[in-house]
Order: C-alpha cells, then structure tokens, then sequence
C-alpha cells in the first residue's frame, strides 16, 4: 500500500500548550481513519498541520510526498478539507462560493456545481449563504472538500448539523471516494456511527496517541469484556441462574434480562454452558465492546499511565 | 492568477454588498455639491471654474479616501480570520502574498471606480453646464483623481498592516481611527503649531520637507496644490510651493513607498502568523 500522510515525531506547542506531543502515524492510499479524542486532544492542531496551515515545532510531516508547510502547493490540489465550524462569505451564493474554491484548485467549474445536487443543496445552490441553515453550510463544506475527487479527504467534525439522512449518503460518498483509493481522514464524537465504517481508529488524549488500531484489533489490545445478554422463563426477579459460574459477573437489568461480563478467552466457555442449560433461555445477545467503550478504556488507561 | 481570482471574488462581493454603490454615490454627491455650492463664493467671473473644484475636491479627499479605504482593508485578515474563511482559504493551492496581493487589487479596483466615476461626474457636470475648461484644468484634474486613487491605496495597505498585526477585529478598528484622526488631522496640526512656535528659527526647509514627506496625506496635498501653477495660486499654497524641492515625481514616488511599504509589512507580518 502507498503512503498518502506520514507524520513522525510531531510536536507541536503554542506557547506553554502543548497540542501535539510526540505523534507518529502514517496513513495509507485507501484507508477510511477515525480521528477520535476529547475536544482539546490534537485533532484539529494535527489537519492543520497536515494542511500546512502551522508548522510542527519538531518532527516532520509528509503529505502525498510534500512538506506542506514548505509553501509547495502540487500536493494541496489533491488535498480536501473541511474545517470544524465550516464558513463561507455570506454575500455570495452557493454555486459562486463552489466555483470560486474549483477555480482556486484550476478544476472545471461545471463539474464541481454538480457536487451541489450530491450533497442535496441543487435547490438553494442560487440562493445566498447568509439565508442557508447551519446544515446546509455544512453540506455546502462537504461539497468543497469533495471538488476534484481528492487523494486525501481531511474532514473535522464532518457530521455535525447533519440530518439522518444527509448522514447516511455522507458516509456513502466518503465510502466509496475510499474504495476508489482516496485517504479519508475524520474526526468525530459520533462514535456509534464510526464504528461500522471506520477501518483504523487512532484515539488521541491530550496530544498523546494513546491507541491505533483496527477496531477489532483494538478490542483484542483493550481485552474488555463481551457481554452476553440472556432472557431466561422462570427465573424470579433479582434471582441468577444456578448454572453460571460463580467467576463470572453477571447482573439483572430491568427485570427480564441477565447480562454476563465475559472476558475475551471466557467467552465460547460461557456460551456453551448458556447452551447447556437447556430450554429456559429463551433469547441471547452478544453485544462486544462498542467503541465509545474502547475509547473510555484507553483514556483511563493514557490516564493511569502519564 | 490564484491573485486574481481572489481578487475577483472581492469585487463581485463589494458590489453584493453595495460597497461599490455607496462610495460612488458617496463621492459623487459631495463632488457634485462642491462643485456647484462651493463655487458660489468666487462667482461664474472666474475662468478656472476646476481649479476651484481641484481645491476643494482634494481637501475633501484627504477626509474621505483613507477613511474609505480604511473602512474595507482594517477587516480584511483578521476578520476573516474570525469568522474563520481564511482557515479554509488557505487550505487551498494559494500562497498568503497571494491572498493578500488579491485582496488589495480588489479593493483598489472597487475604491478606484468610485473615484474615477464620483469625481469624474462632477467634471463631466462642470463642462455640461458650459463652464470654460481647457487643457492644462482637465491634466490636473486627471492626475487629481488618479493621485486620488494612489492615497487610496496607501491607506489601503496601511489598513492591512494593522489588520494582519491585530489579534481581533474590534482592535483592527480602533487602530485604523486612531491612524486616520493621527495623519489626517493631528499630525498637521502638530506640524503648524511647532512652524509657528519655531518661526523659520532652526527648522530649515528641508526638514520641512522630510516631515511632510512621512505623512501620505501631506504628500497627496503638496502633489496636487502645488503641482500646477494655477491651482496652487488658488489654493494659498503658492508660497509652500516655492519653498519646497519637492518635485511632482518625487512625490509620486512618495506614495508609490508609502503603498508598498506597508503592503510588503503586512505580507510579512501575515505569513508569519499562525492559524
């Protein structure tokens, strides 16, 4: 796989601040990244650098093979972003504001106005920003990022202010811009919506990075248990089965169900013995542990650990 | 190019704005009304109806031009900044001299219409009328607007000086009064009240010069009421303008500093600052 980002040994202080400590990663042509942390952890302060827009204090960056604060701009035509709390100039339309970024980035402006009706804002594309919503700022954001179908896609807080639905076919074209090789990067608080679309998850705390991995790798790192939910007929309330080990935690939750903490290795042992019950269990769930978990895990983890 | 399309972009949005619609307008009416009130004094006898529109017009422009161009630059980065367009302008294939080069061709170009057309009304009302113009009037007429346009631009780079310094808008414009009231007002003032204490004692001519010289305004008035004969005879100037060794080319060059000057700070101080 190529490399489209490298970042090695970054540190990045505004004054007594330290935004960025130490980061190293590299992001590979094709990948669809999850950027998580608190606000504060380096997210934002690491696609500025990216972008050039800062540079690093020490350590260097690489995007697409430039140094993008050395004032090269080959490797920014390539390059979309969409800024936290995206804003345009609100004396100009949709479709001008578009055609202006497409000029800057010497692509064809026909092509890039057609991006208004992907992101659903064909419509209003002649009416003034000052009269769009703050999502359909956001969708006119979305658009600009997208002129060009660039190799790298730097989206901060892409989701916000966006309906359901807009949600979805976001996530559609960011997908696919992906499969077609396209860098993705993103970050976001919307956990739950990361966790089936992100391939790689790096969690930052604080300037650090604290965990970077596949979420199923991640999950194998963090060993946190899987819960295994259980609804059982005939078992009076706050009474658990007989059969379960006395190892395992397990508690009631709302009357009807028994929900077991299994470890990693426990997990198939638990299950057979569930199955070995015979008929009373009526259902099962297995639930493993959801990002927004994982996430908590590693910042207590970052925090036991300075 | 990446200028240019920047600076486009700022014209077409001066005239959304209606920017370009009150400057004009501005300019027009009080070269209209000065022209017609304000030579109810000197009578339809006198021949040189534009010199005495010449006069006046450039008293009245060294109020309103810096204030104007002022107005449009003291905004131009930080307030983009705070309203956080410049972030993602400059993710964008473009250097910052170029968006700062773009933006003073834009707003060059919008304070430069207004000029041109606003005064150029007034002119073109003086001849309609039948007043006598000739030749040598019409000259000092075109380098008055044109002289015009040039102060404009030093205020101009001097309101992106202070704009690309300043950490928010509200400073940005508390910053440009200040320089506005300090060389259109206050620095004649000083300069009058220390001649006049001093009485030709120790000062010499030549520091005379060099004062005059480190303030835009008084370069665009020397430029224009002692640049032509007759205008300056009109303007009570004729005895500075004896005095001085200032030539019209050299105060040309003048402006032409105080333009670039600022505006190479300013880029300077721009690409040093971070997001």
């Amino acid at each position: 796989m190529t490399q489209t980002v490298r970042i090695s040994d970054v540190v990045k202080d505004y004054g007594r601040v330290k935004a960025v400590q130490t980061a190293s990663f590299e992001l590979a042509q094709g990948e669809l990244v999850a950027l998580i942390g608190h606000n504060g952890a380096g997210k934002t302060t690491l696609m500025k650098l990216m972008l050039g827009l800062i540079r690093p204090t020490s350590g260097s960056v690489e995007v697409l093979g430039d140094n993008p604060a050395a004032g090269e701009f080959a490797g920014r035509r390539q390059l979309g972003y969409l800024p936290e709390n995206v804003s345009f100039d609100t004396a100009l339309t949709g479709r001008e504001t578009l055609a202006f970024y497409a000029r800057l980035k010497r692509e064809p402006v026909a092509g890039a106005l057609t991006l208004l009706d992907a992101v659903g804002l064909g419509d209003a594309s002649r009416r003034r920003v000052s009269t769009y919503s703050k999502g359909m700022r956001q969708r006119l954001g979305l658009a600009q990022a997208l002129i060009g179908r660039p190799r790298v896609l730097l989206l901060d807080e892409p989701t916000t202010g966006l309906d359901p639905e807009l949600r979805q076919t976001f996530y559609e074209i960011v997908q696919r811009l992906a499969a077609d090789g396209t860098t993705v990067l993103l970050s976001s608080h919307a956990l739950t919506e990361l966790e089936e679309r992100a391939g790689r998850v790096i969690i930052m705390n604080r300037g650090v990075k604290v965990a970077d991995g596949s979420i199923e790798g991640l999950r194998n790192i963090a060993c946190l248990p899987t819960k295994i939910r259980l609804k059982i007929a005939g078992l009076s309330p706050g009474e658990l089965p007989s059969w379960l080990p006395a190892s395992a935690p397990c508690r009631r939750l709302n009357g009807h169900f028994v929900e077991i903490d299994a470890e990693p290795d426990r997990k198939i042992e638990l299950l057979h013995s569930v199955t070995a019950s015979g008929t009373a269990v009526e259902d099962l769930d297995v639930i493993p542990p959801t990002l927004d978990e994982l996430y908590a895990h590693f910042l207590r983890q970052a925090e036991r650990t300075p | 190019m990446n200028a240019l399309i920047i600076a486009a972009k700022e014209i077409h949005q001066a005239i959304r704005n209606r920017w370009v619609l009150a400057s004009t307008l501005l300019l027009a009416g009080l070269a209209l009304s000065l022209t017609f009130l304000g030579s109810a004094p000197t009578g339809t006898v006198g021949a040189r109806a534009l010199d005495v529109v010449i006069v006046s017009l450039s008293s009245l422009t060294i109020f309103l031009i810096p204030l104007i161009a002022l107005l449009i630059s003291h905004d131009a980065i930080v307030g983009d900044m705070e309203r956080g367009t410049m972030l993602l302008l400059l993710s964008y294939p473009v250097a910052r001299w170029q968006v700062l080069l773009g933006k003073f061709v834009g707003h060059l170009a919008v304070l430069a219409f207004a000029t041109c057309l606003g005064y150029g009304i007034a002119a073109a009302a003086l001849i309609a009328t039948g007043g006598h113009i000739d030749a040598d009037s019409l000259a000092a007429f075109a380098a008055m607007i044109g002289s015009s346009v040039l102060l404009g631009a030093v205020f101009v780079a001097i309101g992106y000086l202070v704009s690309a310094l300043v950490r928010d808008r509200g400073t940005a414009a508390g910053v440009c009064i200040g320089l506005w009231l300090l060389l259109v007002l206050i620095y004649d003032m000083a300069l009058l009240g220390v001649l006049a204490v001093d009485q030709g004692r120790s000062i010499s001519a030549a520091a005379v010069d060099a004062m005059l010289l480190l303030n835009p305004t008084d370069v665009y008035r020397l430029f224009n009421l002692t640049g032509f004969a007759n205008v300056s005879s009109f303007a009570g100037m004729a005895g500075l303008a004896q005095s001085t060794t200032l030539s019209a080319q050299g105060l040309l060059i003048a402006l032409l500093v105080w333009t670039l000057v600022p505006l190479g700070l300013a880029a300077a101080a721009f690409s040093r600052r971070e997001l």
